[in-house]
C-alpha cells in the first residue's frame, strides 16, 4: 500500500501494566498499518493484546496500564501536512477527546452494557450527536432518527424511546453502531463486536458493517478471535501472539498461505463447516496454552508450542518480521536468510492424527433399546404480574418435545440463544424439575422416569448421567481442590457402597490423568488453572462416576480456538475409551459437525428438525435449519458471500409464541397456506428424518455443499 | 492410538503468579489507608485490654475521696527546674476549698516534684489471671506517697487513667461475645431463608421485619429492666450480650440471606447438587465458605453498634453497673455540672468513638477488600 492510502500508523507501540507481581507487557511492540477504506483484522487467542492495542490508539487503557513507548500516526487529518502522534496527546485533553468518535469510533463486545440502561437510546444517541457537531436538538434527533434507519432498525421513531433492556443484544449492537457512525469517523474500532451475539444475529450484524463501510468508506480495525468472522469480513489481517504482530497480510495471502507457525496452527484447529468430521478424524490442535504476559518465553515467544523450530536462535532471538516473497511479513526465523539453515523451509503442519483403530460405530438405532427416550416434555415458567403476584401467562422454555439417544451415540441439540436448549439438557440431568412429560432412562435393570423421581429416588441415577457445564470457571467451587471436587460424588448416599477410603485418590488420580492433568495437582484450587485446564478438571468430574449419558451444555463455548480443539479432541478420545453417550448442546454448528452423529435443531422450545449429521447438513428440510447453516461463517475467504438469505427478524418473546408454525413470522420460505394457522408437528420424511414443518418436500433448501479441503 | 494433544504439556504453570483469595484481601486491604490505621487502633485496642492491668497506674476499684474531681496533670519528661535533665515527673495537687461553695478546686504546684517511675510498683494484680504481680508500666516512685491523676480523678476518687483501661476490656469483648451469638442466629435463620425460599424464607423475613421494627431502645429498656436486680456482675454481662445479639441478628441474616440467593444460582451450586450430595453439605461446605469473607467484613461492621449499645445501655443505667467498669458506666458518671468543671470525665467518651471509628474502618476496608474484582 502506497503512503497516502495509510489512515492510522502504529510505530513500536509498547502498552505495559505495573501490577504487584512484575511489569506485565501487554502490547509490547506492536507495529500495524491501517489503509482508509480497509477493514483489517486483529487476530489471536485471548490474552494476546488485540483490545489492549486498540484501547492504546484512543488513550483508554485503564490504570494501571500505560504507554511506555511507541507512535500511533494519524493521518486522517487533511488540513495537517504532518501526521499527528495519538500516543503523545494527554489521554484527558482537549485534542484527544475531539479525536474520539468524531475520527475514530469504538463498539464493544457487550452492546447491552455499553448502553445505560437509565436513558433511552434515543437520548443518548443525541447526547453523541451534538457532542461532536453543532446541531440543534431538533436537527440531532432527525440524525439520529435517519441514524437507527440505517442501521436496520425497524420503525426507528418508536424505538428512539426505548430503553436498552427493552432491546435484544443485537439490536443493541445496531444502536451502539449507530452511535459510533454519527459523525461519520474515519476509523472504527470494533473489539469483538459480534461475539456475544447469535449466528443469525452476527451474519446480520457483518453484513451491515460491510455494508456501512461500502458506503462511508470508513476504515475498520476489527478484533476477533473468530477466524470464520476474520475469512467473512477482513481485507487485511494481522495476527497478534503475546503482545506482537506476528503475521500480516491480505486475507487470502493469509488464509491460503499461512506464513507463520502460530497463523498456520491456528487455522488448522478449527473445524470447518462443510469438512465432515466423523469419529475417526481429530483436530490439530495447538499445543499448551498462551502463557501469561508475565511468563513470556526468552527468543522468539511462540516457540514453546511451535511445531517446526529452526533451532536454537528461536530460543535465544526475538525473531524480525521479515517480508516473505515481497507480500505477507511474518515475524519468524524460517525467514530470516542469517539463521534458516541452507536449502530448508518452513515444514507444513503435521495432519491431525486420525484414530489409527476405528471405532465401534454406535449401534444402529432400531436395534439396541436407547438410553434415553424424552417424551412430551415440557418445562413452563410462570409469568407473575401485578400486586396479588397472580400468574398471567408462561414462558415455554420447553413445549412438548420428544427425542431418543441410542447408546454410544452423540446426539447435538442446536438453536438460537432463548430457543430451550439450555432448559432442556438441565431439565434431563433433572437440574430442574419438568412441568410435564416423560424423561425415561433405560439400563440393565429396566426403565425408569426421571422426571417424576423425588431428589432422594434421583439420587441412585446422579452418577449415570452427569453434566458438564458451560463455563469453567463458575462450576468449580473455588474453595475446594481439585481433589475434594472430584470426590464429591461418592458422598452421594446412594453411591456410598462405591466409596472406599484411600482408592477414591487412587480414582481422582487416574481421571485426572485421563484428561490430561498431571496427579500430582490434585491438591491444588481451580484458580491456579487456566480455562482449559478447568474445563478438563469439569469433564474428569462428570465422568469420575462412570456414567452413561453425558450432557455436555455448550462445553467448548468459552474457550480459546486451540484450546477447544484440544477439548472437543478429548471428549471425542473419553467417548471411545468410555462408550458414552452424549447430549452435546452448543450453538456452534461447526462444532456440533465436527463431534456429533446426530444434531436435533430447537427453535422456540420444539424440535423442528432431527436426523443424522450429514443429512442435515447437506440436504437440511427446515427453513430454519438452512437459515442457522447459512449464518454460520466460514473459515474461508473464498466462500464469501455464499449464503442464502439472512433470518429478518429476532426471536419471538417465548412467552406469547405466534400461532401456527412458531417460525412463519422469520420463514423466508412461508406461504400463506397453514403455515400462520397450524402447528406442524415433527414428522417423518424420509428414513431417520423428521422435520416440523408444512412444505418440508417442496421446498429447495441448501445445505453446506462443496465440502473444503482445509489448506496447507 | 497417538494422541499428542491429550496430555498437557509441562506448562510453567508452577511458577505463574497465583494468590490465594486471602492474599488478594491482604492486598487489597494494604492499599485501604484509612483500614490499615483502623485495623492498627483495634488491635492496640485489644492489646490495651489485655494488658490493661499492667498499662493502668491503679485498680479502678482504689478510690481517694481527698482527690475528687482532680484534674489532668502534666506528665513531664524533661526536668528544667535547675539545668537541663532527664526525669519523669508529675506536679503535686494544691488544693483550696472555695469558702462560699465549700467546693474544693485544685492547681498544680510548680514546686511539688512527684517522681514517676517506669514499670513501678503499685496494687497487685494477676497478669492473665495467672501471674501475680506488682509491676505497673507508669506510676509513681513511691507508692505510698501522693498520687498521680494523669487523665483526672472522677466523683469519688477513681483514677481516670486506670478506669478507661480496664473499661476497654469489658466495653471491647462485650462486642465480640454479642457478636457470636447474632452470628450463630443470623447465618442458621438466614442461611435456611436464603436456601430453602419458599415459606421458610417469608416466615423468617417477616420475623426479621419484625425486630427491626420494634424501636430498639425501649425493647432494649424493657429486657434490661427485666433482669433481676440482684444478679453479678458476670451474670448481667451475659444477660446484656444476649439482649444485644437479639437485636443485632436481623442485619446478618440479610446479608447471609442475600449471598445464599445470589449464590445458589451459580453452576458450582448446581453441579454440587448433581452430584447427589446432601443439602447440609451444599450449604455448610460450598455455600458458606464461598462468602466467608463477607461475613468476616459484615461481623466487623457489627462490633461497633454492640459497644454503642453496651454504652448506651450502662448509660441509661440498665446495663452493666459499677462495680464493674465499662465504658458506659464510666460515662454514666458525668452530669451536667461535670460538663463544665470537669471535661476529662468524658474521656471515656472519647474511647468509644476511638474504637467504633478504627473498628468502622476496618470493617468497610475489609468490605471492599473482600470483592477485588469491585475496583
Amino acid at each position: 500500500m502506497s503512503r497516502s492510502d495509510v489512515l492510522l500508523d502504529v510505530q513500536g507501540l509498547k502498552t505495559h501494566f505495573g501490577t504487584d507481581d512484575g511489569v506485565v507487557r501487554a502490547v509490547d511492540g506492536v507495529d500495524l498499518s491501517l489503509a482508509r477504506g480497509r477493514t483489517t483484522c486483529l487476530v489471536g487467542e485471548s490474552g494476546c493484546g488485540k483490545s489492549i492495542t486498540a484501547r492504546s490508539i484512543l488513550q483508554l487503557v485503564d490504570p494501571p496500564g500505560r504507554i511506555t513507548a511507541g507512535h500511533v500516526w494519524w493521518h486522517g487529518d487533511p488540513d495537517a501536512a504532518e501526521p499527528a502522534d495519538l500516543a503523545a496527546l494527554d489521554p484527558r485533553g482537549e485534542r484527544m477527546r475531539a479525536m474520539r468518535g468524531a475520527d475514530i469510533s469504538m463498539i464493544f463486545q457487550e452492546p447491552m452494557a455499553a448502553i445505560s440502561p437509565m436513558y433511552t437510546v434515543g437520548e443518548q444517541l443525541v447526547e453523541a450527536i451534538q457532542l461532536h457537531l453543532p446541531l440543534s436538538r431538533r436537527d440531532a434527533t432527525d440524525k439520529a432518527v435517519r441514524l437507527l434507519g440505517r442501521v436496520g432498525i425497524p420503525r426507528p421513531e418508536q424505538r428512539m424511546h426505548a430503553y436498552s433492556f427493552q432491546l435484544s443484544g443485537g439490536m443493541c449492537q445496531r444502536v451502539m453502531i449507530a452511535m459510533a457512525l454519527a459523525c461519520e469517523p474515519s476509523l472504527l474500532i470494533a473489539d469483538e463486536p459480534t461475539t456475544a451475539l447469535d449466528v443469525t444475529t452476527q451474519a446480520r450484524i457483518l453484513d451491515l458493517l460491510a455494508e456501512l463501510q461500502a458506503d462511508t468508506g470508513m476504515a475498520m480495525l476489527f478484533i476477533t478471535h473468530d477466524l470464520g468472522v476474520v475469512a467473512e469480513i477482513a481485507d487485511d489481517v494481522a495476527v497478534m501472539y503475546l503482545g506482537q504482530v506476528v503475521e500480516e497480510g491480505s486475507v487470502t495471502d493469509v488464509f491460503d498461505h499461512p506464513r507463520h507457525p502460530y497463523t498456520q496452527a491456528l487455522i488448522a484447529s478449527v473445524p470447518r463447516l462443510g469438512s465432515r468430521g466423523g469419529r475417526t478424524s481429530r483436530l490439530a490442535a495447538i499445543e499448551g496454552i498462551v502463557p501469561h504476559p508475565l511468563l513470556r518465553p526468552a527468543g522468539c515467544s511462540f516457540h514453546p508450542r511451535c511445531h517446526a523450530p529452526v533451532g536454537d536462535a528461536c530460543q535465544e532471538l526475538p525473531p524480525e518480521l521479515h517480508a516473505v516473497d515481497g507480500g505477507p511479513a511474518a515475524r519468524c526465523h524460517w525467514y530470516d536468510d542469517a539463521v534458516r539453515p541452507e536449502g530448508r523451509t518452513l515444514p507444513v503442519i503435521p495432519v491431525a492424527p486420525t484414530i489409527a483403530v476405528t471405532p465401534p460405530a454406535p449401534v444402529p438405532r432400531e436395534e439396541a433399546a436407547p438410553v434415553l427416550e424424552v417424551r412430551d416434555l415440557t418445562v413452563h415458567y410462570p409469568v407473575k404480574r401485578g400486586l396479588l403476584n397472580r400468574t398471567v401467562g408462561h414462558v415455554r422454555a420447553v413445549d412438548g418435545v420428544s427425542l431418543t439417544i441410542a447408546p454410544g451415540e452423540t446426539l447435538g441439540l442446536v438453536g438460537e440463544s432463548g430457543c430451550g436448549k439450555t432448559t432442556l439438557g438441565r431439565a434431563v440431568v433433572r437440574a430442574l424439575a419438568p412441568t410435564s412429560g416423560q424423561i425415561r432412562y433405560h439400563d440393565d435393570k429396566g426403565t425408569v422416569d426421571l422426571a417424576a423421581l423425588p431428589d432422594s429416588a434421583l439420587r441412585a441415577y446422579r452418577g449415570q448421567v452427569r453434566m458438564i457445564f458451560q463455563d469453567p470457571f463458575s462450576a468449580l467451587n473455588p474453595r475446594m481442590t481439585l481433589l475434594q471436587l472430584l470426590a464429591e460424588p461418592f458422598r452421594n448416599p446412594a453411591l456410598r457402597r462405591d466409596r472406599i477410603g484411600s482408592e477414591t485418590e487412587q480414582r481422582v488420580a487416574d481421571m485426572l490423568v485421563r484428561v490430561g492433568l498431571r496427579p500430582e495437582y490434585m491438591r491444588r484450587y481451580p484458580h491456579a488453572f487456566s480455562g482449559g485446564q478447568r474445563q478438563r478438571v469439569n469433564i474428569a468430574r462428570a465422568l469420575i462416576t462412570r456414567p452413561r449419558l453425558v450432557v455436555a451444555d455448550e462445553a467448548v463455548s468459552a474457550l480459546d480456538v486451540s484450546v477447544r480443539a484440544q477439548i472437543l479432541n478429548l471428549l471425542a478420545d473419553l467417548r471411545d475409551e468410555y462408550d458414552l453417550t452424549y447430549l452435546f448442546i452448543s450453538h456452534d454448528l461447526s462444532v456440533v459437525e465436527h463431534l456429533c452423529d446426530r444434531v436435533a435443531v430447537m427453535y422456540l422450545g420444539r424440535i423442528v428438525e432431527t436426523t443424522t449429521t450429514d443429512r442435515l447438513f447437506d440436504t437440511p428440510r427446515h427453513p430454519y435449519t438452512e437459515a442457522l447453516l447459512s449464518a454460520v461463517p466460514v473459515a474461508d475467504p473464498h466462500r464469501r458471500g455464499d449464503r442464502a438469505a439472512q433470518l429478518p427478524d429476532e426471536l419471538p418473546d417465548p412467552a406469547a409464541p405466534p400461532p401456527g408454525c412458531a417460525f412463519h413470522t422469520r420463514c423466508p420460505h412461508v406461504q400463506a397456506e397453514r403455515c400462520g394457522t397450524e402447528v406442524p408437528q415433527l414428522r417423518g420424511i424420509a428414513p431417520d428424518h423428521d422435520v416440523a414443518c408444512h412444505h418440508a418436500e417442496a421446498l429447495e433448501l441448501r445445505g453446506v455443499r462443496n465440502p473444503i479441503s482445509s489448506p496447507s | 492410538m497417538s494422541r499428542p494433544t491429550d496430555v498437557d504439556p509441562a506448562t510453567p504453570d508452577a511458577e505463574l503468579a497465583v494468590a490465594s483469595q486471602r492474599t488478594l484481601v491482604w492486598r487489597a486491604l494494604r492499599r485501604h489507608k484509612l483500614a490499615m490505621a483502623g485495623l492498627v487502633i483495634t488491635c492496640l485496642l485489644y492489646l490495651v485490654a489485655v494488658f490493661a492491668d499492667f498499662l493502668s497506674p491503679y485498680d479502678p476499684g482504689d478510690i481517694n475521696a481527698d482527690y475528687a474531681y482532680a484534674p489532668p496533670q502534666q506528665l513531664h519528661v524533661v526536668d528544667t527546674s535547675d539545668g537541663w535533665d532527664w526525669g519523669l515527673y508529675v506536679n503535686g495537687y494544691e488544693q483550696t476549698r472555695d469558702p462560699e461553695t465549700l467546693a474544693q478546686t485544685f492547681r498544680e504546684n510548680p514546686d511539688e516534684k512527684i517522681p514517676v517511675r517506669l514499670f513501678a510498683r503499685g496494687p497487685e494484680y494477676k497478669l492473665f489471671g495467672l501471674i501475680s504481680t506488682d509491676i505497673h508500666l507508669l506510676g509513681p516512685d513511691d507508692p505510698d506517697g501522693p498520687p498521680m491523676y494523669l487523665l483526672g480523678a472522677s466523683r469519688t476518687g477513681h483514677d481516670q487513667l486506670s478506669r478507661i483501661l480496664h473499661g476497654t476490656r469489658i466495653s471491647m469483648s462485650i462486642g465480640l461475645v454479642g457478636l457470636a451469638m447474632a452470628f450463630a442466629l443470623g447465618v442458621v435463620l438466614g442461611g435456611a431463608s436464603g436456601y430453602f425460599g419458599g415459606k421458610v424464607d417469608a416466615v423468617i423475613q417477616r420475623v426479621v421485619e419484625f425486630f427491626m421494627s420494634v424501636p430498639a431502645i425501649p425493647l432494649w429498656l424493657g429486657l434490661a429492666a427485666a433482669l433481676p436486680r440482684d444478679w453479678g456482675p458476670l451474670q448481667r454481662y451475659l444477660a446484656i450480650t444476649v439482649i444485644l445479639s437479639i437485636i443485632n441478628w436481623t442485619d446478618l441474616a440479610r446479608v447471609v440471606r442475600g449471598r445464599f440467593l445470589a449464590l445458589r444460582g451459580e453452576d458450582f451450586v448446581t453441579a454440587a447438587y448433581l452430584d447427589g450430595i446432601s443439602r447440609r453439605r451444599i450449604i455448610g461446605r460450598h455455600l458458606l465458605p464461598s462468602f466467608s469473607s463477607h461475613l468476616i467484613a459484615a461481623m466487623t461492621l457489627s462490633i461497633p453498634a454492640m459497644i454503642l449499645a453496651e454504652t448506651s445501655l450502662s448509660f441509661l443505667g440498665l446495663g452493666l453497673r459499677p462495680p464493674t467498669v465499662s465504658w458506659g458506666v464510666l460515662l454514666s458518671d458525668v452530669d451536667v455540672r461535670a460538663l463544665e468543671t470537669a471535661p476529662w470525665l468524658l474521656l471515656p467518651g472519647l474511647a468509644v468513638v476511638t474504637a467504633v471509628l478504627a473498628i468502622n474502618f476496618l470493617g468497610d476496608g475489609l468490605r471492599d477488600a473482600a470483592d477485588p474484582y469491585q475496583s
